[in-house]
């Protein structure tokens, strides 16, 4: 049956080594910042300033190895659902080339200055139009594919993968508008407290439709392919999905508490930002429970290791998100270290867990082999799970530590501590969390190294069945 | 009939849903009044500050540094008065930034001199010994392009006049950054000062608790290390500060005057303490001036011996 469908699988494995390799760049310099904020000496030169490199970090891996994987697995995960071919495999080819020079083209202009300093949101015009231009392509394909279908209802992922395009599209447009002044500067068509709001519905909304939807995709299909069991509640999955895409586009004030953003809509946002937790934890209690009578699974099949482990960070985060963005608890760590903490545990522990293990399944479907080696795949999740714990806790800490400090008064009623008080004692924090880091890249190292041989194992086998 | 089967049924009502949140909490708002009216008295931006503004979004400044202040009491005895949304209604893009790993700048301007600014960007450490801000001196080796500066000035509709832009000719990224620093937030300071002129309180009738007081004197040394030394000294005769051991002192040398001069600031660059350190150690600091004023310098110098 299957022989019959001329599956285009060589973008997917194009998309999944570009998303590794983008990984390895921007994980790197995300220990190069974590330590040039103890020895600013690491400053090298204007172009590898910290607060132009942070940027390189965060668009390195929200885009470069985020939307990498999530191009990918989409192909891949939209075929097979479909049982159908992309229309357009040669528009997808270009589309994976045009995507490499796209985020090379972003991290050199980055590197040289050229930003709009709106955060996930710094590219110039000229590339945003570039960008726009690779979502159309993929669209197309995507959307195109889910029309040939042969199978008549779509599954949940396929849910998540059109609310994605389509959401993504809306958010990138819309805060990008500007008025352009040379051909790598342009000033925002929104002023002052606009600008913030606009930027901040599509800053949570890039987490949302980046961060979230698309690895639910990849979850949902995922954890059933490994397990060889249903997901656990269909009506779960309905209800979850609606209330999270209908509830998401409400809280990008939670990152304005406390600004001179109108009351009234920080105060929605902290209201549906606490809705949130039910449809996310509709997907978390929906995963436990596709568990149900199969958690031996654990211990005999790596890929579960992964799925489970990401899906309990997710749970995490959705907790610990929500309570951000009341008030109380953002007084003390909103601006402090806690944030990166919240960050990461969702970046390493949810999405990159999470993606690993698509990325793992799906080279293995296309070579139709299995992984390299299972024990190099299990001291990967160990790294990366032992990394991102070391980088939250030690941050949460600090953060934590910091917020306290600038509130502590004295007997007299004056403040209790200089801002550098509190700074100096970051130091340390800083210095672990950044041996956490090189822990996670240890991880992420032997992951690249493991897809690699299992492509050459798979080629091997293929050159012989031939 | 079910939208599971029907994928552009299925894309139009994704688009409904999400559009609901997005044209009540982003989109409606774009058209209040609130959010868009500059307060009285607050300005655009001179080309020298706007180039300097380009430069902080440049170099990614925002990456460390906030600029808003929250209208809570520990923030605003911290930073200076809270944010208003009619501040920024010049900024394009806003610069409220997430994170600080440096302090806030909403009420940078005039909190210090322009000479601490050319030395920090230079050398942060050299002023705040433990900071982690990276160097910019190489700032200095870029000037400001007057023609691009007009063209920007133009498409943002700000006022400016010929001379201004010629004046820009020899100046560098540092003059701009500079400048750019001193504007934040002053016109809303000049505002406020404006307004509270009236209820000031005169300074003389306050007296010294602790006039030549030994422990008090000690205690207001240490102060005057940590919070005053980097411009005025550790030996108190100056720098970027004024000389505080000088026979007549330009704001006057009673013990009032000085507690003028350290809690309310002074124009040419003296920060205001009044919030960072209180009534009791401001008095402290005042007796350790008086102090050495007194010739007490020399004896504070041979207790000390080697220790400096
Ligand atoms: C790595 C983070 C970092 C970056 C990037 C950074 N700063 Fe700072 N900045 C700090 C820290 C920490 C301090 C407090 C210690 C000090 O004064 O050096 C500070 C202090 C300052 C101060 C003095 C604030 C005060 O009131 O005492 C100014 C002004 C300033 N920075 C401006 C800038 C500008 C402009 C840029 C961009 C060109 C910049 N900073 C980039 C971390 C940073
Ligand atoms: C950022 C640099 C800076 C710091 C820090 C600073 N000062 Fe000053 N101070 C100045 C400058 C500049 C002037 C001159 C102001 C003027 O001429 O308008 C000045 C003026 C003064 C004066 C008035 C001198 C006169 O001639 O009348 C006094 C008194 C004074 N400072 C005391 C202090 C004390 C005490 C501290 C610490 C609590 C302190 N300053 C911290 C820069 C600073
Ligand atoms: C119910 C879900 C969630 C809610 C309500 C939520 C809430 C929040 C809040 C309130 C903040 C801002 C805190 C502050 O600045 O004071 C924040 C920041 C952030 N969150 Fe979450 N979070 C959620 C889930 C997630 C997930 C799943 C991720 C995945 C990675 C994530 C990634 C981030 C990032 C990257 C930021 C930092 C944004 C920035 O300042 O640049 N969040 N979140
Ligand atoms: C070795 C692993 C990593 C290290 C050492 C690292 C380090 C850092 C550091 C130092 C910051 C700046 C924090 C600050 O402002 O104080 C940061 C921010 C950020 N990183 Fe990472 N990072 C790592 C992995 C990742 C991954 C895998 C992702 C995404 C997939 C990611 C996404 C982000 C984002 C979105 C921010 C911005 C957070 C914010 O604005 O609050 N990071 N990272």
């Amino acid at each position: 049956m299957e022989k019959e469908v001329n599956y285009e699988y060589g973008v997917v494995q194009g998309f999944a080594l570009s998303a590794l390799f983008w990984g390895v760049i921007g994980v790197l310099i995300g220990i190069l910042i974590s330590f040039q904020l103890v020895y600013p000496e690491l400053n090298f030169a204007p172009w590898l300033t910290y607060g132009r490199l942070r940027v390189v970090h965060t668009n390195g891996l929200a885009f470069g190895f985020g939307l990498g994987a999530i191009f990918g697995m989409f192909y891949y995960i939209t075929q097979r659902l479909a049982k159908a071919p992309l229309p357009f495999p040669k528009l997808a080819r270009v589309h994976l080339w045009l995507f490499n020079a796209a985020i090379a083209a972003a991290a050199v202009t980055l590197l040289l200055g050229y930003s709009q300093a709106k955060e996930y949101a710094e590219l110039e015009w000229p590339l945003d139009i570039g960008v726009v231009v690779i979502w159309v392509m993929f669209a197309v394909n995507i959307i195109g594919t889910i029309l040939n279908r042969k199978e008549k209802q779509m599954y949940v992922s396929l849910w998540y993968i059109l609310a994605t395009i389509v959401t993504v599209a809306v958010l990138y447009i819309l805060n990008n508008l500007a008025i352009p002044v040379g051909l790598l500067k342009s000033y925002s068509v929104y002023a002052g407290v606009d600008d913030a709001n606009v930027q901040w519905w599509y800053g949570h909304n890039a987490v949302g439709f980046v961060f979230t939807t698309p690895i639910l995709a990849m979850f949902y299909y995922v954890l059933p392919k490994a397990t060889g069991a249903p997901i656990f509640s269909h009506r779960l999955s309905i209800i979850g999905f609606w209330a999270l895409i209908f509830g998401y586009l409400w809280t990008g004030a939670h990152h304005l508490v406390y600004t001179p953003v109108p009351d009234w809509i920080q105060t929605t946002a902290i209201v549906f930002s606490i809705f949130l937790i039910a449809p996310s934890w509709a997907s978390v209690v929906n995963g436990y429970y596709t568990m149900n009578g199969r958690w031996d699974q654990m211990r005999s099949n790596y890929l579960i290791k992964f799925l489970i482990l990401g899906i309990t960070f997710y749970g995490l985060q959705t907790i610990q998100g929500p309570s951000q963005a009341i008030r109380a608890v953002s007084q003390v760590m909103h601006y402090t270290d806690y944030l990166p903490g919240h960050v990461h545990m969702g970046t390493m522990g949810w999405v990159a867990l999470t993606a690993s293990a698509a990325i793992y399944y799906v080279i293995e479907r296309v070579y139709k082999t299995e992984v390299y080696s299972v024990p190099l795949a299990n001291a990967h999740f160990w790294l990366a799970l032992i990394g991102q714990l070391i980088f939250s806790v030690t941050m949460w800490f600090t953060g934590l530590q910091q917020g306290l400090m600038m509130m502590q008064r004295n007997a007299d009623g004056t403040l209790a501590h200089t801002f550098m008080e509190a700074l100096k004692l970051n130091y340390p924090f800083w210095i672990m969390r950044g041996v956490g880091g090189v822990i996670f890249f240890l991880g992420f190292a032997i992951f690249v190294y493991n897809i690699l041989m299992t492509i050459q194992k798979g080629k091997r086998l293929g050159a012989a069945a031939a | 009939m079910n939208v599971y089967s029907r994928p552009i049924v299925f894309l139009v009502l994704a688009i409904v849903v999400i559009s609901v949140g997005t044209l009540v909490t982003t989109f409606i708002p774009l058209f209040a009044k609130t959010t868009s009216t500059p307060i009285d008295g607050i300005k655009p931006y001179t080309a020298l500050e706007l180039a300097g503004r380009d430069i902080y979004v440049r170099e990614g400044c925002n990456n460390c540094h906030t600029q808003t202040v929250r209208p809570l009491k520990f923030e605003t005895d911290r930073y200076g008065d809270y944010s208003r949304g009619g501040e920024f209604v010049y900024d394009r893009p806003f610069l409220w930034g997430s994170k600080r790993t440096g302090p806030d700048l909403a009420r940078e301007g005039g909190r210090y001199p322009d000479a601490w600014h050319y030395q920090h960007f230079k050398d942060p450490r050299a002023l705040v010994p433990d900071s982690n801000m990276p160097a910019y001196g190489w700032l200095e080796d870029t000037q400001v392009d007057p023609a691009v500066a007009e063209k920007k000035m133009a498409a943002l509709g700000f006022p400016y006049t010929a001379d201004e832009i010629t004046a820009l000719n020899g100046k560098t990224e540092m003059d701009a950054m500079v400048a750019y620093m001193q504007k934040l937030g002053r016109d809303f300071k000049e505002i406020m000062a404006a307004k509270n002129a009236q209820a000031a309180m005169p300074a003389s009738a306050l007296s010294n608790p602790y006039a030549g007081n030994k422990s008090a004197i000690e205690e207001g040394d240490d102060i005057f290390e940590v919070n005053c030394a980097s411009c005025h000294g550790k030996d108190l005769k100056g720098g970027i500060g004024a000389d505080l051991t000088a026979a007549s002192l330009k704001f006057g040398g009673t013990d009032a005057d000085l507690y003028a001069s350290i809690t309310g600031g002074r124009p040419g660059g003296m920060p205001p303490f009044k919030d960072a350190l209180g009534d009791d150690k401001v008095w402290r600091v005042v007796s350790f001036i008086q102090y050495v004023r007194g010739g007490g310098e020399e004896a504070k110098e041979a207790g000390h011996g080697g220790h400096h």
